[in-house]
């Protein structure tokens, strides 16, 4: 058993922790943290997708205890314009995919703002395209369907 | 997953020495493929280093033209990096062709260098498998084998390297320097990963105590690019990949890189390709005969047969856009 | 979004608009709470442990590791399990039998049915190490041979009397000597391979007992059948069970039947004595739920040159599990779409040692019209005739098979409004004629067609002295929205402010819903709740009746409407009372409508009703939502790679409730269409009949990237035959998905593919 200490939506939470309890099931299970979902838990569907440092990630492949003293957040402590998008654009249906394409949103809109490519980017191209959501979103999967509102409202909040 | 004790690594010395003295022990970077495979019981370490905090994350320009990247730079950083986008195209756009924007934030250099095969008889442990279990044999070969090799294979294993990014280094010629408490050694990629034959569980030059530090990749003045086809728009690995660099003068080619993903157990320097290449006119028809040479000695399952087509028509595709690039001819649609 | 245009409602309605979903805050924060995510103290944790052979008989089972691991608390195997009550038969007489999804009584038998059945459950105190105990359980069996290669038993397929709700086959005059006879013909075999739901929630369970009364919070689409089911089989009464499914996270059929996975943590549960959850891991869940059958259909066309159908034969081969599953209505749509004078259909099931086949989106239907909807396509191009125009030479004027009247039918308009928008005439009819660069482009259509039917659903209505409603029924919500429908309906039949209305569902506590299948779940309700709001009209307009000052006195309830918060005449507008004034004058807080019966011989009673309407309903009239699909796609002339770069439906759904939610939901059914053609195939290795693709990462559902913008259109005209006039949604736009992408890869590259998915190998 680890103890460690991790900063959660703001605010220092200490686990104790064995080491080979991933992220996710620390934040589900341990601080009941449970709007941060397991769809795979293999890194092929993103509805675990969470920021560490602002950056995303798949907290189904981390290992809890390699992310000690970092920053994260689930969707519990995101309040961002985007979810209001998510609901007028009609960006989910079952939901459960959202916390994950929120988040994954986020995270997007902060590398696209660092200029970070992707693979559409034209050489010297700087907007966020129709194209260039899709691609850079392409690791949350949803099976509803709702990629088109999705879209939708991530385009809404980059204007 | 097997319970495994913990160590956090606080500089590279301590890592060596730490892995060296474990029997068991296996790095982690990102953990993107490891965690998984630890999931699943293919991987049992005794012993997790954790190497995260390793101060292997600078990308820097060498004095001859080439750039050094740092085995922890994490692979969307890498990709994004000014250097990399403006000198290796081929290996920025390999590496976001890969996986998810969130893997790519979690992945490290020197654990995509270290990725395992994604075929799903190697993930099964009901089924045989000689890279899981040595001398059990191989279901995939009369299995599903539509997402396996044609070239490299042995009758023991048709399995593929399942990285994006080691395609570039591939094309590149990069070098891996790799540290252990016997000291520091540089492995050509080229020499880097082995061919299954017998043995398609031994699948690199690494020795199970060194640690990778980084990888050097040479000047690059050619154009590149990279060409991935698969079946999801995104986010699904290769059914055939193509790194190459071309440089065309007065209609002859006068450099290039090629290297293939998706059809071979390791990134495959398509050297044979090359030959044909070097010194002929930048035409349809050396791209073709090119791509046949090097496709010459695949051996096809009836479910991956059309790689061996598939293969050669990509490598004529990149290569007729890298040519109609440095030819000036407007990109296409 | 756009409509036809239809009447200005007299005032604003809530249904027809595209209101938000009332959860939608709750699914945007985190707080909606799923099956697995119940908090209990002293919670333990199960994972499964799965055959690994066909068929066979467990010869020995070692948990002595698996026991050995700290912070496990049970290994319960065959040797060990509480007694379980078999499932019971599955009847039509009593519909909640259906929800066995097999019949093997797990863990109370040492023999193995399907590769992937579980023979062990492994409890412990928390996840990491019930999956560490279940990974060391071993297991022996002897095995005995086994069918398992569905190309193999093409030829012992037996032919089917039935499907799901609907006839196995029929015939028409002599369909086989018309297509010999016919001047133009096509006779095309078509393969499908299995599909799985791969709803991105796993199929998870909390079950807590406390003496003989069992809470189960699961992610189901049934769950009064669920529970009653769980009743059986532990033997306890069914009021001592209670079923949760607030959210659930995708059903699309997965979570309609009960699989193992519900059944074995109620009973892990049991032998604990400790609240138990188990989420299916992924591969779990391709392991222990069932998915799409995959099929080998024939679909032959016979047409005289002026394109008028002489002969229309479509058969199938379905398979289903030996301990469960069943026919799927592939043939289906072929009954009702083409004016053939001669017609046989036939459908044919092959019983096999896999686990068995369950609804998936469109049961039959999403299959059974990619490979009608192909072949009209190239009898299209045998004949020369635009493939719109063959449809529309051969539209119906009453149902082809037997001449019933079409309950509602609006095929013409939609392909006239889907030509239109999409711009069908741009089309150049040569294939490989369209390019875009290196793209050859392609454009195809198809039609969409799926029955409409109805459930029973029991429903009660409070309207409180404050003007606030609320509508209580034990229904499901995976996505569909039924929640906000429901609310606006509940609003304008009592006229009320939408927001005034609350909905509960999602609990058997509450009044018995219908399962979510079959698209059947908002017309259901729909019709229980527009009784109750008349009932609770008819009891306030009679306190208001019995009160000597109300303006009301002496009113009838034709006589008066229902707006503003209160009842108000017709023929007098200004002449009325709000709710607030009438129940407060007559001292009630709240007044309260119930339709349906909970127990006894009243359900009973209802369970009759229905069957006597689904028979008339199927004598009088043939009802379905249809429409016309319209796609094009580009097709990289190097590699084959088939990208679609437009998609437009129109659709015949009747009246719609909420525009948004029902345009989001066609839009979902035509993404899972597309994942479907292109990509998505379960892999059953051929040699041992076991998954070999089970995770999204071999399992190819569409991401962002494949998905370009999805242009939705509906009529908006009400079918009169249904409550409100609205028709399912939920599986129509899914059908001729298929169909029409292979039609337009074939425009783009002159390929016909039969066979899905469509690869780019079957390109090259």
């Amino acid at each position: 058993m680890v103890t460690l200490r991790m900063r959660v939506n703001g605010t220092t939470r200490s686990l104790d922790i064995e080491p080979w309890v991933s992220l996710l099931d620390a934040l589900r299970e341990q601080l009941d943290l449970t709007g941060t979902k397991k769809g795979c838990d293999q890194g092929a569907c993103g509805a675990c997708t969470v920021l560490a440092d602002g950056e995303r990630i798949n907290s189904c492949l981390a290992l809890a205890v390699q992310y000690e003293d970092r920053d994260i957040t689930t969707i519990e402590g995101i309040t961002h314009p985007i979810q209001q998008a998510f609901i007028e654009h009609d960006g989910f249906q079952c939901g459960y995919c959202t916390s994950g394409q929120i988040c994954s949103a986020i995270g997007m809109l902060a590398e696209h703002g660092a200029g970070m490519p992707s693979a559409v980017t034209e050489p010297g191209a700087t907007g966020l395209s129709e194209a260039e959501i899709r691609e850079r979103m392409s690791g949350n999967l949803c099976r509803c369907g709702a990629y088109n509102g999705i879209v939708d409202a991530i385009k809404e909040v980059a204007r | 997953m097997k319970p495994f004790a913990y160590v956090s690594a606080p500089d590279v010395a301590t890592a060596v020495r730490v892995i060296a003295a474990e029997p068991n022990a296996k790095f982690i970077g990102g953990g993107t493929n490891l965690v998984d495979l630890m999931r699943e019981d293919i991987e049992q370490p005794d012993t997790v280093v954790d190497i995260t905090r390793l101060p292997l994350t600078e990308i820097e320009e060498l004095p001859g033209g080439g750039v050094r990247v740092g085995a922890l730079v994490r692979n969307s950083h890498l990709a994004a990096h000014r250097l990399i986008r403006t000198r290796y195209p081929v290996l920025s756009q390999a590496i976001l062709a890969g996986a998810s924007a969130q893997l790519r934030n979690m992945a490290t250099v020197g654990g995509n260098l270290l990725q395992r095969t994604r075929c799903p008889y190697f993930y099964d442990g009901a089924a045989a498998c000689n890279k899981r279990v040595p001398g059990s044999g191989c279901d995939a070969i009369g299995g599903f084998n539509r997402n396996h090799a044609v070239l490299g294979v042995s009758d023991d294993c048709i399995a593929t390297h399942p990285s994006d990014m080691c395609v570039a280094l591939a094309a590149l010629d990069a070098t891996v320097e790799v540290q252990s408490v016997r000291g520091l050694r540089r492995v050509p990629l080229a020499d880097f990963y082995r061919l299954p034959g017998g043995t398609p569980h031994l699948e690199t030059a690494l020795e199970p105590d060194e640690l990778i530090t980084a990888v050097e990749v040479p000047e690059l003045t050619a154009p590149s690019s990279y060409r991935k086809v698969r079946d999801r728009a995104s986010y699904a690995f290769a059914l055939v990949s193509v790194a190459a660099a071309l440089e065309v003068t007065d209609g002859v080619v006068t450099d290039v890189r090629l290297a293939l993903g998706g059809v071979a157990a390791k990134p495959w320097r398509a050297r044979q390709a090359e030959a044909v290449l070097l010194g002929a006119p930048a035409t349809d028809e050396s791209f073709r005969r090119a791509a046949e040479a090097e496709l010459e000695p695949a051996v096809g399952r009836p479910d991956n047969t059309f790689k061996i087509e598939l293969a050669q028509r990509t490598i004529v595709a990149t290569l007729r856009r890298l040519s109609d690039r440095s030819l000036g001819v407007g990109r296409m649609a | 979004m756009t409509t036809t245009e239809t009447q200005s409602p007299p005032r604003e309605r809530a249904v027809g608009q595209g209101i938000d979903r009332v959860d939608g805050p709750e699914k945007t924060t985190g707080k909606a709470r799923f099956a697995a995510e119940f908090p209990y103290p002293d919670l333990a944790y199960a994972a499964l442990v799965h055959a690994t052979v066909a068929r066979g008989r467990i010869t020995g089972i070692d948990a002595k590791a698996a026991e050995a691991v700290t912070g496990v608390l049970s290994v319960i195997t065959h040797l060990n399990a509480p007694v379980l009550k078999p499932a019971p038969a599955r009847s039509m007489l009593d519909l909640s039998t259906m929800v066995s999804a097999t019949s093997v009584n797990y863990l109370n038998t040492d023999e193995v049915h399907w590769d992937g059945q579980p023979v062990a459950v492994v409890v412990a105190e928390s996840l990491e190490a019930a999956r560490r105990g279940a990974a060391l359980v071993e297991v022996t069996y002897q095995e005995f041979p086994a069918a398992v290669d569905f190309a193999a038993e093409e030829a012992n397929a037996k032919p089917q009397k039935n499907s799901l709700l609907g006839a196995g086959s029929a015939k028409k005059g002599d369909a086989e000597a018309a297509l010999a006879a016919a001047p133009v013909s096509v006779d095309l075999r078509f393969t499908t391979p299995p599909h799985n739901h791969n709803a991105i929630e796993p199929h998870a369970t909390t079950a807590i007992w406390d003496g003989d009364r069992l809470t189960v919070h699961e992610g189901s689409q049934a769950i009064a059948w669920m529970r009653k089911h769980l009743a059986l089989r532990f033997g306890i009464p069914e009021r001592n069970v209670r079923m949760t499914s607030p959210y659930v996270g995708g059903g699309f059929g997965g979570k309609g039947l009960i699989w193992p996975g519900t059944i074995l943590t109620a009973l892990a549960a049991r032998a604990t004595g400790r609240p138990v959850r188990m989420m299916l891991t992924r591969e779990g869940v391709y392991r222990t739920v069932g998915g799409r059958t995959p099929s080998i259909q024939r679909v032959a066309l016979g047409a005289g040159q002026d394109g008028r159908l002489t002969a229309l034969i479509h058969t199938s081969v379905t398979r289903s599990g030996k301990v469960g599953g069943g026919p799927e209505q592939v043939t289906g749509a072929a009954g009702h779409l083409y004016d053939a004078e001669n017609i046989l259909l036939q459908q044919n099931l092959v019983e096999m040692d896999l686990i068995p086949n369950t609804f998936m989106r469109a049961p039959g239907e999403a299959i059974g019209t990619f490979a009608l909807e192909a072949a009209v396509d190239e009898l299209a191009g045998e004949l020369g005739v635009d493939p719109i125009e063959l449809r529309m030479r051969n539209e119906p004027a009453r149902n082809p098979l037997d001449g019933k009247r079409f309950a509602h039918r609006m095929l013409r308009e939609a392909y006239a409004l889907g030509a239109e928008r999409f711009g069908w005439a741009e089309r150049t009819p040569e294939p490989g004629s369209m390019r875009d660069g290196r793209w050859l482009v392609g454009m195809g259509v198809a039609t969409a067609y799926h029955p409409s039917v109805q459930f029973t659903a029991n429903v009660t209505a409070r309207l409180s002295a404050d003007g606030t409603v609320v509508v209580r029924c034990g229904f499901q919500e995976m996505g569909m929205g039924g929640a906000t429908a429901q609310a606006q309906i509940a609003a304008d039949e009592l006229g009320v402010p939408y927001e005034a209305v609350r909905v509960e569902y999602g609990d058997t506590d509450l009044p018995t819903g219908p399962m979510a299948g079959g698209s059947a779940q908002t017309a259901s309700i729909a019709a229980s709740l527009l009784a109750a709001c008349a009932k609770l009209k008819g009891e306030v307009l009679g306190l208001a009746r019995r009160s000597g000052d109300s303006p009301l006195r002496g009113q009838r309830l034709a006589g008066v409407e229902a707006r503003d918060g209160g009842l108000y005449r017709l023929d007098r507008p200004d002449s009325g009372e709000s709710y607030e004034a009438i129940l407060s004058r007559a001292g009630r807080p709240y007044v309260e409508a119930a339709i349906g019966a909970e127990s006894g011989l009243g359900a009973v009673a209802g369970q009759v009703r229905f069957m006597a309407k689904f028979l008339s309903d199927q004598r009088r009239w043939v009802k379905a939502a249809c429409g016309a699909q319209f796609c094009e796609v580009r097709v990289d002339q190097d590699t084959g790679e088939v990208r679609v770069s437009r998609w437009l439906g129109v659709f015949d759904v009747g009246r719609v409730i909420n525009a948004k939610t029902a345009a989001s939901q066609l839009r979902g059914g035509i993404v899972m269409g597309i994942g479907m053609a292109l990509s998505e195939e379960t892999l059953v290795d051929p040699r041992n009949g076991r998954v070999m693709n089970p995770g999204l990462g071999d399992y190819h559902v569409p991401v962002h990237a494949d998905i370009p913008p999805i242009d939705i259109h509906y009529l908006d005209e009400p079918d009169p035959t249904m409550p409100l006039g609205l028709l399912g949604i939920g599986e129509v736009s899914i059908t001729g998905v298929a169909g029409a992408i292979a039609s337009a890869v074939h425009h783009a590259t002159g390929k016909r593919v039969r066979d899905l998915p469509i690869t780019l190998d079957k390109l090259l």
